[in-house]
Formats: structure tokens, sequence, C-alpha cells
């Protein structure tokens, strides 16, 4: 879709409208838009100065102006005196600030990016993610930026689109795609997610194995006995405290427990959903405090405002 | 604003129309140059010397005069056997440079590299010389059961010394494909090395083996400088072509003997075509180059056997040069210049050699920008899709046509008096046209494998950034394409200052080359002067590479800064 927005390819229908002028069939250079690739495509054989001011050159821009304009541009992105440097000295990062550097030279009115980041290691990329949005609010410049990472576009974005086999699943901020998913695919694919299989008994209740589940979030109400999957995030449930006057509460024990880090991840046999396992997510402070380990047993409420309820 | 979505092209803007045109204008001029004389050479095939419409009449006659239907069976066996001594030789000679710890190995890889350099038809000079009736060996050559190298082992000597580079460059790219993992399996498994060899080296290069051979064959059956020279009353059929074009002016059997040679051409290119595509999937990412273990006794074997061919090479090689400083063999051994003097400035034919380099530098210079410059708007530009395969088969077709063949369909197309480009007929820039589309397949590879390495998206992000792509061919394409465009300029250099078949239909006195001044000499009997002629062509070629390398070291060192951590990364 970047590709198209950017006039490399064709749609096959539809058009393009940006600030009210129809773009749909102009040819790239007609557009006005900077693009950083995943590769970068910085020139090899050209310095930093004359990759940034590549795009100045050709406007009849005085020399004196392009150095003036690309040394501003090296210190926005964080990188000045490295004008005389190819690109083959610098580090992924670098480069792709020098990309960034090139694509905003020209002041266009958007800036398309196309996975900037998937070409780097894991800690760059957690780093650059940052530098990235702080940079792009600085500039004030509308960016569309395509990723893979789920994580990355939650945390980078004001808008998240989900796409799938090329068409939208939902478009919303990042919190709502994550404690709203408007479809399975949605929730499947933006963070970890429990799914149950539940049948309907009518007004927000349902029955997943022996266990009679109440969910208040279902905006369309499912007729009874219709055959749902009920979607849950592992953070989603009460585990502290009586559980008095929670609802969805129910017993367990824990099969495996999984250690990630700041967090464990618990799986919960409970014997109701009749052989269903249930992720749910614990601090290393509850871990210690209620004795989380395999074998144990638990109590744990769901909350019944976060179960989504999708047909299957 | 209508609610109905309609499906617009995309517009092209100024500078991409521009690239469209230029790419039409290339494939124009392929079509012209290619394709339109080898259909004027089909259509003279069916034609009576009037232009009517005769059917297969000319081919009925030519397979009814004996003599003619038995070149075609002289040319089969003949290429046959080059192909078989050829293949078997340069296959050890390859193996013995990629897989044993010999020395020397750079040198002998050199040496064995030198025929390419060579116009074919010095071989077959130094044969005589060696062989011939007057020759050094003529003797213990009689006592072999051999009564005259006149004829079939003549040319067949001759076509394995210019075959065995083209063989060996093909055979060692298939050895260096080897995966040394699967060596390594083997040894763990306690394979025995005859065993090893049978079962991974020979099944993991069988393509290359297979492409070798029709390289060999093909190249050898269109030949027609070694036949020419050393063939005697042996027919083959390019030089029946030739005698029956230029000898007899019969343009109708010369055109059906054309056809016939394309025959084999184009089967060979259709085996090379598949076998190609299946030598690059071989190798994986994964795989480990495989590293030679030192071996005293192999290592001696294969350093002995490498030094025997290297110095058989260079005997041909040498005789030649020996010819052209002797006074005349066998009668008067005194060194002599006369020959050089005769072949450069006293001859008939002084202007050949300059009129070589002339064309070679012309060849050079139209046939790496219009190459360059062609795969360039293939690979990198937009729209016009359709016309885009065509190119590329036409770029690949050339090496299916026979510089015969082609020559002759020039001859056809353009010495027609209806052709408006008939002016073109007997001038240098067709002599540099043809070398250049004869040639186009190995420049046009070498240039789409340069420009398939750089990332795809510069042209995108000049669009983005608003420069014309032209601006950005020049300043990022060219630079970084550089060696790969020096490479294919002393290809085509080294060619086509040797080339004969294309040419030998259309030179005029004033346009002689050096290679038909070579064959003309040898028809006088001034053989010297063909010696010193093709010694003249094999040190300019030299120099010719002596020269790239030199450039290829500088603009190395010039753009190192980011060159070298290019290829690191």
């Amino acid at each position: 879709m970047l590709r198209i927005i950017a006039g490399l390819e064709t749609q096959s229908v539809g058009r393009i409208v940006q600030n009210g002028r129809d773009i749909s069939v102009l040819p790239p250079a007609q557009r006005d838009y900077g693009i950083v690739f995943q590769s970068y495509a910085l020139f090899p054989n050209l310095t930093v100065a004359d990759n940034v001011g590549y795009g100045l050159v050709n406007r009849r821009m005085a020399r004196a102006e392009v150095r003036l304009r690309v040394a501003e541009l090296l210190k926005l992105v964080g990188l000045p005196g490295s004008e005389p440097k190819y690109p083959s000295q610098l580090s992924g990062g670098q480069q792709q600030r020098v990309a960034l550097a090139r694509a905003l030279a020209t002041s266009p009115g958007l800036l398309l990016l196309d996975e900037p980041l998937s070409a780097l290691d894991a800690i760059e990329r957690v780093r650059l993610r940052g530098e990235v949005r702080g940079l792009q609010k600085k500039v004030g410049v509308t960016t569309i930026m395509v990723t893979h990472d789920q994580e990355e576009a939650l945390s980078m974005a004001d808008r998240v689109v989900v796409m799938s086999k090329g068409a939208i699943e939902q478009v919303g901020t990042p919190r709502e795609i994550y404690e709203q998913p408007a479809t399975p695919f949605v929730a499947d694919f933006v963070g970890r997610v429990n799914v149950l299989n539940a049948v309907s008994l009518g007004a927000g209740r349902y029955q997943a194995g022996r266990l009679a589940i109440s969910a208040i979030n279902g905006a369309t109400p499912h007729a009874a006995g219709t055959r749902v999957r009920l979607y849950l995030r592992p953070e989603d449930r009460v585990v502290e405290g009586s559980l008095e006057g929670e609802s969805n509460r129910l017993n367990g024990q824990i099969a495996k427990v999984e250690f990630l880090g700041g967090h464990c991840l618990a799986e919960i046999q409970v014997p109701e959903l009749e052989g269903q396992p249930l992720s749910v997510f614990f601090s290393l402070n509850q871990v210690r405090e209620l004795g989380i380990r395999e074998g144990s047993e638990l109590k744990l409420a769901l909350r019944p405002d976060r179960i989504r309820v999708f047909a299957s | 604003m209508s609610a109905v979505l309609t499906l617009e092209r995309p517009r092209l803007l100024g500078v991409e129309l521009i690239a469209n045109l230029l790419l039409v204008l290339a494939g124009l001029g392929l079509a012209l140059f290619l394709l339109a004389p080898m259909a004027a050479i089909f259509m003279r095939a069916v034609q009576d010397s009037n232009g009517n419409y005769v059917g297969l009449v000319h081919f009925a006659n030519y397979f009814a005069t004996p003599a003619l239907a038995r070149s075609v069976w002289n040319s089969l066996w003949v290429s046959i056997a080059v192909a078989a001594i050829t293949v078997p030789a340069a296959f050890v000679f390859a193996y013995a440079l990629t897989r044993s710890c010999m020395p020397f190995k750079g040198t002998l890889r050199l040496i064995a590299l030198i025929p390419l350099l060579a116009p074919s038809l010095l071989p077959a000079i130094s044969l005589i010389q060696w062989f011939g009736n007057q020759g050094v060996l003529k003797g213990p050559m009689q006592s072999l059961g051999i009564a005259s190298v006149y004829g079939a082992p003549g040319i067949i000597l001759s076509e394995v010394f210019n075959c065995f580079p083209h063989a060996l460059m093909i055979l060692i790219a298939a050895l260096l494909l080897a995966d040394g993992r699967l060596y390594e399996a083997a040894d763990a498994l306690g394979t025995r090395r005859l065993r090893c060899f049978l079962t991974i080296t020979l099944p993991g290069c069988k393509y290359g083996l297979l492409s070798a051979a029709t390289v060999v064959f093909t190249y050898t059956i269109s030949d027609f400088g070694a036949p020419k020279v050393i063939g005697g009353n042996f027919n083959v059929l390019a030089v029946d072509v030739f005698k029956q074009v230029i000898g007899q002016f019969n343009f109708s059997i010369g055109a059906v003997v054309g056809l016939l040679l394309l025959v084999p051409s184009v089967i060979a290119f259709g085996i090379d075509w598949v076998v190609r595509r299946r030598l690059t999937a071989n190798l994986t990412a994964r795989s480990v180059p495989f590293a030679p273990k030192p071996r005293t006794v192999f290592d001696s074997l294969m350093l002995a056997y490498c030094v025997a061919v290297c110095l058989l090479l260079l005997a041909v090689l040498g005789m030649a040069v020996y010819t052209s400083l002797i006074h005349l063999w066998p009668y008067n051994l005194g060194f002599t210049l006369k020959h050089y003097r005769y072949a450069l400035v006293a001859g008939d034919y002084a202007p050949a050699f300059w009129n070589s380099l002339k064309m070679g530098a012309w060849t050079a210079l139209i046939g790496t920008v219009f190459v360059f410059c062609t795969a360039y708007l293939l690979e990198k530009t937009r729209g016009l899709g359709p016309l885009r395969p065509v190119l590329r088969l036409f770029a690949l077709l050339s090496m299916a046509v026979p510089g015969l063949v082609l020559g002759l369909g020039y001859i056809m197309f353009f010495n027609h008096p209806q052709n408006p480009l008939n002016f073109m007929y007997q001038t240098m820039a067709i002599l540099a046209i043809s070398t250049v589309v004869h040639y186009y397949t190995s420049g046009h590879l070498t240039a789409v494998t340069a420009l398939k390495a750089l990332d795809d998206e510069y042209e995108s992000v000049s669009a983005s950034l608003k420069v014309p792509f032209y601006k950005t061919f020049w300043r990022v394409t060219v630079p970084v394409c550089l060696p790969a465009i020096l490479e294919i300029a002393r290809y085509y250099f080294v060619v086509s200052i040797s080339t004969l078949s294309c040419v030998v239909f259309l030179y005029a006195p004033h346009t002689i080359v050096a290679a038909v001044a070579i064959m003309n000499m040898d028809e006088a009997g001034d053989i010297g002067p063909a010696a010193a002629l093709g010694t003249l062509v094999v040190l300019a070629s030299v120099g010719v590479c002596l020269l790239y390398a030199l450039a290829t070291r500088v603009l190395l060192a010039k753009s190192q800064a980011w060159r070298f951590n290019l290829e690191k990364s």
C-alpha cells in the first residue's frame, strides 16, 4: 500500500487523495512525499552530505544554502559533522538516520517509512523507535509507517491501521486496537490472547465447558445457542484480594510457568473449562505473594468488561 | 465526483517517457541489426535470384550435390571430435586449478586463457609450420599414421586450441560451485576418493560439462578461420558459405547453408539456456566453499599435467611468433623484422592493423554504451511491460547466431539496393555494429548482473526527491557499476580485433581488418606477414588487458573509501 501511495505501484481500484488533491494517477515525481526504505537505499558512492542534499541540488538551490540545510538536517537527526563520511562507514542506525534526513530534506508534506527499523538488531530498534517518533513530532510531518512489529506500531503511532491480506481490519488508536479489537484477526495479531470456545446463553452470558462466563463488553449481542469464541488478554483478570463480589470466579491449577523477565506467563488448567487452558500474566511480585509455581492452586476472576466475543 | 471508480492507467511523466522512448529505440536497433538480417537470410533461402518465391528448391539442390551434403557430415563429426577432446582436457585442468594445492595456479590459468586473445586463424598457421608440408614435426606425425595435417586433423587441433579457454572458464565456474560440506560429510562416512569423485564431483558439475560441450561444439561448427587456412580439401559448412557467397556469388545456396549452420547453434542455445538456470540453483547461501588439502602425489601429477598443457598451448602460439621473426622456414632462419614492416607499413594490407584497432575502439565505445544503457533501461525503469521480455530475448538470441550467419544476413539486408540503409554497407560503422550485435549476450549478462546487485530503490528514492532518472544514472549507477562497464569495454575490444567470421563478408578494401588480412596473406603464401599480424593482434589484446587491469586498480584505489566497505558488508 505504501508503494501505491508513493506511486511506485498502481492501485487496481480506488483513488488516492492527498490534502484535497487527487494523486491517483500521478507519477512519483509529481507527488509530495519523502520516503525511507527498509534497505535505506543510500547512494554508496556519495558522501552523507551529497546523499542528504541529493534532492536539494536539483532545485537549483545555491551551494551554500544546500550546505546549510544539510548541516541543519544532520543536526536534527543527531549526526552533526558526518558530512564527509560514506554510508558504508556508518552503522545501520546511523544510515537509517541519514536516510531520514534525505527524505526530510525537501520538506515534504508526507513521510513514508517502509519498515525502517526492521534491518536493525533488537536493542537498536527499540532505541530508534523513540528517536524516530521524537523526530517526527519535532518536524511535525504526517507520517505513514509500515511495520510487521505490533509492539512497534503500538508504541509509535497515533493511529494504527491493522491490515490483513490487503484489506483493512481496524483503524484506531493503539489503545483501541489493543483493548477493543474489532475482529478476531486483530485480537490474535496484536498482543497475546486466550481464546475460549463457548456457546451463547443470551443476555451476555456464555457457556464455556461447564462454566458460565459473563461478558459485558460484546457490542453485538449473540443469540442464544450460537457458537462463539471468547477473547481474553492474559492480564485481564483479578487475582488479588478476596474476589468477593467479582463475577466469573474460578479455581485452577497451575500447569507451567514461563519466565519472561519482568513478568511471568502461567498456564492454568481450570477443570470446568474442560481442557481449554488459560494463560495469565503475573508480575514477579504477584508470583512471590501468591505462591505461583507449577502445581499450586489458584483462585481468580475474569474481568467481564474485558472479554471480547466473536462468532466462530 | 463520480462514485464509480474508473481505472486510469498511471500517467507517465516527461522523463519517464524519455526512458520509454529510449527503450523503444534500443529495441528497434536490435530488431534492425539482428532480426532483419536474419529475416533476409530466410527470405533469400526461398527466393530465386529475381526475388520470386521458389519454395525449398535451393534446399533440394543443396542436398543433391554430394560434395556439399558431405560438408554437413564433416562439420558434425569434426565438431563432436573437438568437444570430445577439449572438454575432458579442460576438465582435468579446471580440476587441478580448483581441487589441488599445486603451485603457480594463477600463472597457469593465465597461460591457458591466452588463446582467447588470438584470431582463430593463428593456431592453424602455426600448426602448418609444425606439421605442414615443410613442418618441423611432419616425420613423427606421419609415423603415427596421419598422412597430412591439412584437413580434419589440422582443423581439430586448431579448434581444440581455440576452444580450450572457453571450456576451461565454464568448468572452473562449475567446479567452484562445489559445496564443501558434502565432502566433509563424505569424509566423515569414510568414503573413498574415487567414489567421492563419481558421486559428488561429477554430478555436481554435470551441467557445467554439458554447457562446455555445447559451447565447444557450436564454436567449432560455426568457426571459419581455422578450416579456411588448414582445411585443405576437407569441406565444412562454414567454408561452404564463404565459397558460395564470395567465390560464386550464389547467395541462395549461401543462405541455405547459413540456415543449416543456425540449426545446431539454436539447439545448443536451448540446451545452454536450460543448463544455466540449473547451474545457478545449485549453490545456496549456506554452502561452504570447498578448500583443498595438500597431497604431494596428486598435486605433482596435476602440476605436471597443467604445465604440459600450457607448454602445448605456448608451442602453438610461440611458433606463430617465431615464424613472424625469421626470414623463411626452413631455408633462411635468420632474424628479421621485415614481416612486421610488410604487415604494418609496406604491404597491401598495411591499413589492416590500424583499422582493427580503430574498429576495436569503436566497438568498445558503441557496444559498451549501448549494452549498458539498454540493460539499465530494461532493469531499472518503468512502463512498456510487454516490450521488456522481448528485448531480453533479443539480448540472449544474439548468442545463438553464428558470426558467419550474421555477416551473411548483413550483406543480404544492407546490400539490398532498395534498402535505404544501403549507404552503411562497406563502412567501418557496419563492421563495428555487427560485432556489437554478434557479441551482445556476454556484455548484456555482465551489465545485468552488475545492475541487479544495486538496490532497486535508488530509482524510487530519486523519484521521491524529484530527481530525474538520468541524473541518478549518471551520478550513482554509472560510478558504482564502473568495474563492470570497463569489463564490457575490454571484452568488446578483445573480441572485435580478433573476430573474422562476422566481418569477412562486410569489409571493403579501405576497411579491411587484421583477421581478414591474415586470411588473405595466408592464401597468397605470405605466411610470415600473416604470423606477424596475428602476433600484433595478440599483443594489442594483451596491451588492452593490461590497461584494463591498471584502470581497474586505479579506480578501486580511488573509490576505496566507499567500495571497500561496501564489499565487506
